[in-house]
């Protein structure tokens, strides 16, 4: 028998603020999303707010040992230990488990430039090369892009040391930390866990990924829905988001009062054939038991054949459902995508929604959904 | 009788394996060199080296993959790995693999050739930013490099060939993310959730920039000659490790379901511990609590207890750090006893091959206990009194392993542990 799965803390910062709170005034009718549209001209932005990284990373030792991407996770898994009133409990984190959805590998700008303006007129690149990277490079510089230490700056700085696992693969990563911390914990393989991920969107280095594949949206603003018919594309988006799940026992047991419960969470991947992620979505949206009158939150990107197809897929499970583009809100989060929308959906539970279901489609591959109802 | 373990979980069997290193590609090939005492270390061809102080490493120099890169590496290496173990094990059909993919995959960016070839056509001559690359990107001509560089490529690639089934999930635990991947699939067989699992580790990222961020963190042996004696495990003199390159893939099976389709059981993976490390990016906590625990918390897994373990497949490094709290740790856990349990490290012939490692080395560690000969520790000439242990120095060893325990640590505090065997001791009654 499957245990049941609670949310017990939430950590969420991105653009809108750094309060959960924030995040659901954003959903109200008249909300006007941050865009930054000069500093990455001509690729607009949805910025971090402004945070006070001293009050979740207390050692700038520990600030200066991290990149943006990294200092936005550890800060907003910060705020999900205080949430779940574990921060100050050193025994409880010692045996929390993590699973952290991570990109990774931010550039030193300058010193790629200097070395590219150099290889363009240098005799032998490769020996140019050495010589410059083993003279300019930082050398903690490499702790600040491995892909798991995002992870490792969590166990140093907040003390989570059960163990951590860290997924790669962009959007399915968030989806997929979140199917198997449910999973151990519905099956009792584990009690506890901090899950979550985090995305710079303010990265000439990472849009030069998306910029070669086509996906940015380069124009004024305009909703997720509305991007199809403009070519779609894109607009990336800071966050960092993380939540503490824990059986329900387990929330019982030290007093706690859950947020929500995850009720289940599929994800799949089609090789996108025309029509392909519509059948996955709505496949997918039958085996999780969803209602016609759930709410939606929708990870939606607002490139052209994902978007289309993900609306199509709603409009035939869930018609007339309320749905909120989280894209429209905070912007893309690549690999928060999904802690961002199961975050606003358990907090959209405690506010008295009777279920909330999250989409999780990536911009290229993979696609999963999350279903979020009040706790038993 | 059924299969399940004392917990009343699926036993994991392992019905097939595949494995590609610096020593050549399959199991045999990797398995006489390995057991010979042949090393795979040798000075780098693949890009110059003038100007660095690590010349050598365990590099796959056999397989050519055009463009040169990280991530194609890496996918050849996880797919004549992954062809290997799926044909041994018979599971499915081709392309219809039943059950779930877990692969550990070297973190990927795009890389200096890239780089370069974005900056000369954005024109820019003086004076290179990332704007002139942006510019050069927008233009449409590189499209197939974003598909090349995400992290999840290599998985898609190896999920459309093999046709595993769901979210294949890509991983990494730094250097113990090959072990994580196994521990993944032994974790969602005994859910019920699959009958099987491939889970595969691998890494061909030696390249320029790959080797000297090791290097600025003086991580990596500088004993360039000669190369196949640069890496020295428990070694007195021991001064870092060597990079090297590999795929390793193994099937894992519901031992039931395994049975009942006549599939033969090459071993099982017995028991799996974890356990995070806050101390520091890139050192143990000085107690060895972390790495204690995760030894501990896998031969409990297995049903076993200390006394069981005939034979530790190390993480053995080489380096400074690792030796001495690997070796403080196998003690702790199993006593005086542990300076007569043999203890070898691959790496010594091999290289570190850093996300693939806890794989190749899991199929090492099946491979020893199948033909009751341990691999050696090569270079091993000068002992350190700090690490009184069974090395097995440097000539292979005729010796029956019923269990072997496998561990693998990495930076960012991630510790894990694998408990193999021949058979499934610690039986439900």
């Amino acid at each position: 028998m499957a245990r049941e799965v609670v949310v017990t803390g939430l950590g969420i910062v991105s653009s809108v603020g750094e309060t959960v709170e924030a995040h659901l005034s954003a959903l109200e009718p008249g909300f006007v999303p941050n865009v930054d549209t000069t500093t990455f001209a001509p690729y607009p932005v949805h910025p971090a707010v402004h945070l006070d990284w001293d009050k979740q990373i207390p050692k700038k030792s520990d600030q200066r040992q991290m990149e943006p991407w990294q200092r936005l996770g550890v800060y907003s898994a910060g705020l999900a230990l205080e949430s779940a009133g574990v921060k100050a409990d050193a025994a409880l984190k010692a045996r929390m488990h993590l699973i952290v959805a991570a990109g990774g590998g931010e550039r030193d700008y300058a010193v790629d430039g200097q070395i590219l303006t150099g290889l363009r007129s240098a005799a032998n690149h490769g020996v140019f090369l050495n010589e410059r990277l083993m003279s300019d490079l930082r050398p903690t510089l490499f702790l600040a892009q491995l892909s798991n230490l995002l992870a490792g700056n969590i166990s140093i700085v907040h003390g989570v040391t059960g163990a951590s696992r860290t997924f790669m693969g962009e959007e399915s990563a968030g989806v997929d930390a979140i199917r198997i911390a449910h999973a151990r914990i519905a099956a009792g393989q584990a009690e506890f866990f901090l899950v979550g991920g985090s995305y710079n969107g303010e990265r000439a280095d990472a849009h030069l990924i998306y910029e070669m594949g086509g996906f940015y949206w380069k124009k004024a603003f305009r909703s997720v829905w509305e991007r199809p018919a403009g070519g779609g594309g894109l607009i990336p988006g800071s966050a960092g988001a993380f939540m503490v799940l824990e059986s329900r026992e387990h929330a019982e047991a030290r007093g706690v009062n859950p947020i929500a419960a995850i009720a289940g969470v599929s994800a799949e991947r089609t090789r996108r054939e025309p029509g392909a992620l519509r059948a996955s979505l709505e496949a997918q949206w039958r085996a999780l038991g969803a209602s016609r009158q759930a709410v939606v939150l929708s990870g939606a990107t607002g490139v052209a054949q994902p978007t289309a197809e993900e609306k199509a897929a709603l409009h035939e499970v869930a018609p007339g459902a309320t749905i909120h583009p989280l894209g429209d809100i905070i912007g893309h989060s690549l690999e928060a995508q999904a802690p961002v929308g199961a975050i606003v959906a358990a907090a959209l539970i405690a506010k008295g929604a009777p279920e909330v279901v999250v989409t999780a489609v990536g911009h290229w591959r993979g696609d999963g959904l999350i279903r979020l109802t009040p706790a038993a | 009788m059924a299969l399940k373990d004392r917990q009343g979980r699926p036993l994991v069997a392992v019905t097939g394996m595949g494995v590609v290193t610096s020593l050549g590609q399959g199991r045999e090939d990797n398995w006489a060199a390995l057991t010979s005492g042949r090393s795979g270390i040798h000075a780098i061809g693949r890009f110059p080296t003038e100007g660095l102080r690590t010349k050598i490493a365990g590099t796959v120099d056999f397989i050519e993959v055009q463009p040169f890169c990280a991530p194609m590496l890496s996918e050849r290496l996880a797919m004549l790995a992954a062809e290997e173990a799926v044909a041994q094990s018979g599971a499915g059909t081709k392309g219809d693999f039943p059950g779930a993919l877990f692969i550990a995959v070297p973190p990927v960016e795009i890389e200096w050739p890239q780089r370069e070839a974005l900056a000369e056509a954005s024109g820019q001559n003086e004076g290179v930013t990332y704007p002139d690359l942006l510019k050069a990107a927008a233009t449409g001509r590189f499209k197939p490099w974003h598909d090349l560089f995400l992290f999840g490529t290599v998985a898609d690639r190896i999920a459309n060939r093999f046709g595993t089934k769901g979210s294949p999930i890509s991983l990494s635990t730094a250097c113990s993310s090959g072990a994580t991947a196994i521990q993944l699939g032994v974790e969602a067989i005994r859910r019920g959730e699959t009958k099987a699992a491939l889970c595969i580790g691998t890494d061909g990222s030696v390249h320029a920039e790959a080797l000297i961020r090791f290097s600025l963190l003086s991580a990596l042996s500088t004993q360039n000659e000669p190369p196949e004696g640069a890496a020295k495990p428990f070694s007195k003199n021991r001064d870092g490790f060597v990079m090297g390159e590999g795929g390793a893939a193994l099937v894992l099976e519901d031992a039931e379901a395994a049975r009942a389709r006549g599939a033969t059981i090459l071993g099982y993976v017995l028991g799996c511990g974890e356990r995070g490390d806050g101390f520091h990016r890139t050192r143990s906590s000085p107690d060895g609590a972390p790495i204690v625990a995760s030894i501990r918390e896998a031969i409990e897994d297995a049903g076993l207890t200390p006394d069981d373990v005939d034979y530790v497949n190390a993480h053995g490094t080489g380096t400074p750090e690792n030796d001495k709290m690997e070796s403080m740790g196998c003690m702790a856990v199993i006593g005086e006893r542990m300076k007569q349990v043999p203890i070898s490290s691959n790496k010594s012939m091999i290289g570190h091959t850093l996300t693939a490692a806890g794989a190749v080395e899991a199929v090492m560690s099946l491979l020893t206990i199948q033909h009751g000969r341990i691999p050696p520790t090569l270079n091993y000439r000068v002992p350190d009194p700090a690490i009184p242990l069974d090395v097995v120095p440097n000539e292979a060893r005729d010796a029956t392993v019923g269990i072997a325990l496998s561990n693998s640590f990495g930076f960012g505090g991630q510790n894990t542990c694998l408990v193999l065997g021949a058979e499934p001791k610690g039986l439900a009654a």
